[in-house]
């Protein structure tokens, strides 16, 4: 549904956006996750055809961003970051009024306009002047707007930003139910929120990718760097050497104190030794009290991450 | 034969460099709906700020104020002339103030963004916000037609003079808001916005008006005439219809909108 090759922007001399690829498929819902200043903004807006990338090529639904923008637009709705509105209109009179710039109907426009105020919660507010609307409230506006043509791609970039805790749990709610009809990109700098959404994951900072695949696959990436933590009672030598011979352990540190050896053990990628450890202890009569996986959070995995852009950009 | 040949390297071609460089093919995105639609959202956030009311008002005050004391006084002649030029001289500074707005406001708020990655192109915004512009006008035209009801109940004005006359003032102010909406296009500050369009307009109407008379050398007073805005209205106000002046104005509009667009267009790649 979306490709993007090799796509640079920059400002100046600054690099927005550096050489970034990726494609997504028809009906995911994928996010794009970054720090503040990461590129994912830039990138949004190549794709929703606001300004054009410096080298590269993106489509949309088939269409070149740059040369059959048109088609591309009518097939995006869009939410920019900071949302804007008019806020002398009314929603409704808005909603009409970006109805009109889509080309819609009027019997198209009145049908779209109550599909979406019924999705959006609108219901109450819309008759309000936007201006007296609260932060949560023009969000959903600005929701709404992408949603009016029932458009195959939703780019929604922080669709969250500025929302008060329970605003977030609602909004979210809503992006999960429209999942079911259309291709969505997401854009956030907050983790938990990429997860509670999204099926896939693009992990940018710095305008590169560093990480991206299902969730599960980044989860899988940090799984495999983690290490297994083991307290064994036993002989230190002998518990070590008989660790090591494991298939798939690849380093053994042993603190050893009180009669017990604390064993920090790295294993291969995506292999759990747990069980063959816990059948040697038992095999070889040592006292075993304490076997665990110490598991990365994909938390801890972004910020390693973008330390690590963070740090690259500053030793340029 | 050339477009084919062009077709033939783009599809042939089909490196970045050569899509890159092909021109938007893509159709659509400026009907009539769209552009009428912008029209009237223009026109509904001008009724709605304050700063068109004052203009509105100023410029009604001061017309009428000259109307009573130049124009309906013993022994003018029945004319719209005189205070017709009056009203160029004060749309110079007013205009600027209604349209300075027109498009800086949507650079300032962000709403640009929302308007240019809809389906509808960058020259259907442009003329959107001029229409929209112009009808506000036209509304502060229209209510100047009060004096002529006053003036042909006091003496004879001639009919066609008048109509000319008000053709004029639509051209003027259209060519006047042009220049704004240009102004507008440049800059997300509407109070640039505004100076940059009166000194543009200062620029062909005063300065050229004194150029034409005052230039050291004939070349330069020929051409100060000629591009003088308000030597071209000037016609309209006698009751005639030049087809140059016409033209110039026209094409002084079309230029100006074409200019913003561009401004528009060149905005994105920055």
């Amino acid at each position: 549904m979306i490709t993007v090759k090799q796509l640079t922007k920059t400002y100046g001399a600054h690099k927005a956006v550096d050489n970034v690829s990726f494609s997504v498929q028809k009906g995911d819902i994928v996010g794009f996750l970054g720090p503040n200043g990461a590129g994912k903004s830039t990138t949004l807006r190549v794709l929703t055809c606001y300004h054009p990338a410096t080298s590269g090529t993106a489509t949309v639904a088939g269409y070149d961003v740059l040369t059959q923008s048109m088609e591309v637009r009518r097939r995006i709705g869009y939410l920019p970051e900071s949302n804007p509105l008019y806020p002398e209109m009314r929603v409704r009179e808005y909603l009409d009024f970006r109805g009109k710039l889509r080309g819609m109907s009027r019997g198209d426009r009145a049908a779209a306009i109550s599909r979406v105020t019924e999705a959006c919660w609108l219901g109450e507010f819309i008759q309000r002047p936007i201006g007296q609307l609260s932060k949560g409230m023009k969000q959903r506006v600005g929701l709404a707007d992408a949603l009016l043509h029932d458009p195959q791609v939703l780019i929604l970039d922080e669709p969250t930003i500025g929302l008060d805790p329970n605003q977030i749990r609602k909004t979210r709610q809503l992006i999960g139910d429209l999942a079911k009809r259309h291709t969505i990109i997401l854009s956030s700098h907050i983790l938990p929120e990429v997860e509670a959404i999204c099926e896939r994951l693009i992990i940018i900072a710095g305008g590169k990718i560093r990480a991206s695949g299902s969730i599960g696959e980044v989860r899988n990436r940090i799984v495999g760097a983690s290490r297994l933590i083991a307290e064994i009672r036993g002989p230190v030598q002998q518990v070590q050497d008989g660790v090591r011979k494991i298939a798939g352990v690849k380093s053994v540190d042993v603190h050893a104190a009180d009669g017990w050896n604390r064993l920090h053990i790295g294993s291969d990628e995506g292999r759990d030794v747990r069980e063959e450890i816990a059948a040697l202890a038992a095999r070889s009569n040592w006292g075993l009290r304490e076997l665990r996986l110490e598991v990365g959070s994909l938390e801890e995995f972004f910020t390693q991450i973008t330390a690590k852009a963070a740090g690259a950009e500053a030793a340029e | 034969m050339s477009s084919e040949t062009q077709a033939g390297i783009k599809t042939v071609g089909g490196a970045a460099a050569a899509m890159r460089s092909g021109p938007d093919t893509s159709t659509g995105g400026g009907s009539l709906t769209m552009v009428w639609a912008l029209a009237q959202r223009e026109l509904a956030a001008l009724f709605y700020l304050p700063i068109a009311y004052v203009v509105g008002a100023i410029f009604l005050g001061v017309t009428g104020w000259f109307f009573m004391n130049e124009t309906l006084v013993p022994g003018q002649e029945a004319s719209l002339r005189a205070l017709m030029e009056r009203m160029a001289g004060l749309l110079v500074f007013a205009l600027p103030l209604l349209t300075m707005r027109s498009l800086a406001d949507d650079y300032a708020n962000g709403t640009i963004e929302t308007l240019m990655t809809a389906p509808v192109t960058d020259a259907a915004v442009v003329v959107g916000k001029f229409l929209g512009a112009m009808l506000f006008y036209l509304v502060l035209l229209a209510a100047t037609l009060l004096h002529v009801v006053l003036m042909a109940s006091h003496a004879a004005p001639v009919g066609t003079v008048v109509l000319v006359g008000y053709l004029g003032m639509i051209l003027l102010g259209g060519l006047f808001i042009a220049v704004g909406i240009f102004a507008s296009s440049c800059t997300r500050h509407q109070l640039l916005a505004a100076i940059l369009a009166i000194i543009i307009l200062a620029i062909f109407t005063f300065l050229v008006d004194a150029g034409a008379e005052y230039a050291g050398y004939a070349w330069l007073r020929n051409v100060c005439a000629y591009v003088n805005i308000f030597w071209h209205f000037a016609d309209f106000t006698k009751g005639i219809i030049d087809s140059r002046s016409v033209i110039f104005l026209g094409s002084g509009i079309i230029f100006f909108l074409f200019l913003a667009t561009k401004v528009m267009e060149s905005r994105r790649w920055r």
